[in-house]
């Protein structure tokens, strides 16, 4: 499964969860992939993740957590769970030497 | 002039009535649409997957040690004052609670008595999860002084003193401590032991088929004629309002109806009490337990603990509890037994009260009389009995 795009200040981060589409009250692992715009893969970023349902003020009912920096801008993101059908918003934090940019990632379970 | 009153008082009569009917009648509901089928399918118990493994507990799916734990989870020997037993509060014939608001052991505890149904499938245990495992949380109350109030060593001491504790206990785990010269470590494994044997029957006990179930398979394999017998309209309504506007399956979801996760949904405080903290402390207990999954005491030699590596902690868990499956509706309700009836419960999730701590995530419903009554139609079909009830448990 890959996800749509999301743009922020000249980075793309995409996602594909490797074991089907997220099921709620189901922990699991997302790969996350950055890249800039132009398509260079970004590498050995720090990244943070947090989110949650704007609609309900409330976060992830987990924190997760890039557990492993797979190498061409791929990132193992473990501990994912989602537990309310709804639009989430997954906000990823990527920090580079050139700084600090912040992607919102939409999703509709 | 007589005549003129009658019209006026036969008009308001007519107007009335219309306005009492518009309040409690509603139309047919309308047949259920694939999308709508498919919410319907993710509630069914016919989609609770298949028992996870609990690693942690090497005896979990031991039948031998299931038959010992349902021997100790009835026996009233395992307390200080020798009448109280797991079953005092989580009663097998009240789908393992009791109908209290809050438990009553040797004293009254602190919160209400959760049923066990069902709770093999949490990751957390207790109503703020200050527990990981079903096993980790069978020894707390046995030590709990308002509930069974024995010492570790007490439990031991009785499993070591019953030939035929001894005897099952030893099958299954090997040689029990000597109890005159045993220190923390082997007297520690030792009760935990007894905790995995009685999780090991817990693991048993699980919801049965519902009216509510009986409802979703006619739906499911389109027997129309067969829906109208399961349920009634007001029911159909309830049910959709249910999966729909009252946000119910926000947390109510999956088949077991709950999402095992922690939320503030304002309940006020028990009288007298000081508000609840709740899932903060209970997160920050679970860390520090010395029976955790990453404990010594696992037998999960790969120590692969997902739910503590990524837990949530922080203060947007304050006053938040754990959302109770609703395949084992009871009264009293929530995690004091503050709200006495479903009609109190449904009453405080329309009005959505500021929480008097934290923050009450729910928003107002605006549901109407007739629609909580729907909606309360609906829930009451969900209970049925539990399987796993224990054949000829004598009480010792």
């Amino acid at each position: 499964l890959l996800s749509p795009l999301s743009h922020a200040e000249g980075l793309v981060v995409s996602y594909t969860t490797p074991d089907g589409e997220p099921r709620i009250n189901s922990m699991h692992s997302w790969i996350l992939h950055v890249e800039t715009e132009s398509g260079v893969p970004v590498e050995g970023a720090k990244i943070e993740v947090d989110g949650g349902m704007p609609e309900h003020n409330h976060g992830l009912p987990t924190r997760p957590r890039v557990t492993q920096d797979l190498g061409g801008g791929d990132y193992k993101l473990d501990g994912v769970r989602f537990h309310m059908r709804g639009h989430w918003e997954i906000v990823v934090t990527v920090t580079t030497d050139s700084g600090v940019s912040k992607v919102t990632i939409p999703l509709e379970l | 002039v007589k005549t003129a009153v009658l019209k006026v008082f036969s008009a308001v009569f007519v107007v009335a009535s219309l306005a009492v009917a518009c309040l409690w009648w509603s139309p047919a509901p309308p047949a259920w649409t694939e999308e709508e089928i498919g919410v319907l399918r993710t509630l069914w118990l016919e989609s609770l997957p298949e028992l996870p493994p609990d690693p942690s507990n090497a005896v979990a799916d031991n039948p031998a040690a299931a038959e010992f734990g349902k021997r100790l989870f009835f026996d009233m020997r395992l307390s200080a004052n020798g009448a109280v037993s797991c079953a005092t509060c989580h009663q097998a014939e009240r789908g393992f609670t009791d109908g209290l608001q809050k438990a009553q052991g040797i004293g009254v505890a602190s919160r209400h008595t959760p049923s066990i149904s069902g709770t093999a499938y949490s990751p957390w245990q207790f109503w703020d999860g200050r527990r990981d495992s079903q096993w980790s949380q069978a020894l707390v109350p046995l030590e709990e002084a308002n509930e069974q109030g024995l010492s570790r060593r007490q439990v031991v001491a009785i499993v070591a003193g019953d030939e035929e504790y001894r005897t099952r206990y030893e099958n299954l785990f090997g040689a029990l401590p000597d109890l005159t010269t045993a220190d923390a470590g082997p007297l520690n494994d030792a009760f935990a032991n007894v905790g995995k044997a009685i999780a090991a029957f817990e693991r048993t006990v699980m919801p049965t088929y519902s009216r509510f179930d009986e409802y979703v398979a006619a739906v499911v394999s389109g027997e129309s004629d067969r829906q109208p017998a399961l349920f009634n309209d007001d029911e159909v309504w309830g049910l959709r309002l249910f999966t729909g506007k009252a946000n119910c399956t926000q947390c109510h979801n999956g088949p077991l109806l709950t999402n095992f996760e922690f939320h503030n949904t304002g309940v006020i405080s028990f009288p007298g009490d000081i508000p609840d903290k709740a899932r903060v402390t209970g997160v920050a207990e679970v860390l520090a337990n010395e029976f955790n999954c990453r404990s010594p005491y696992s037998d999960d030699p790969s120590h692969d603990c997902a739910e503590l590596d990524f837990v949530r902690t922080g203060p947007t868990l304050i006053g938040a509890f754990k959302t109770p499956s609703l395949r084992n509706l009871a009264a009293p309700f929530m995690h004091k037994g503050q709200l006495e009836t479903l009609a109190d419960v449904l009453r405080n999730y329309n009005d959505a009260p500021e929480a008097m701590i934290g923050h009450n995530e729910a928003k107002p419903l605006g549901l109407k009389a007739r629609e909580l009554r729907q909606l309360e139609a609906f829930l009451n079909t969900l209970p049925a009995p539990v399987a796993g009830l224990p054949a000829n448990i004598q009480s010792k």
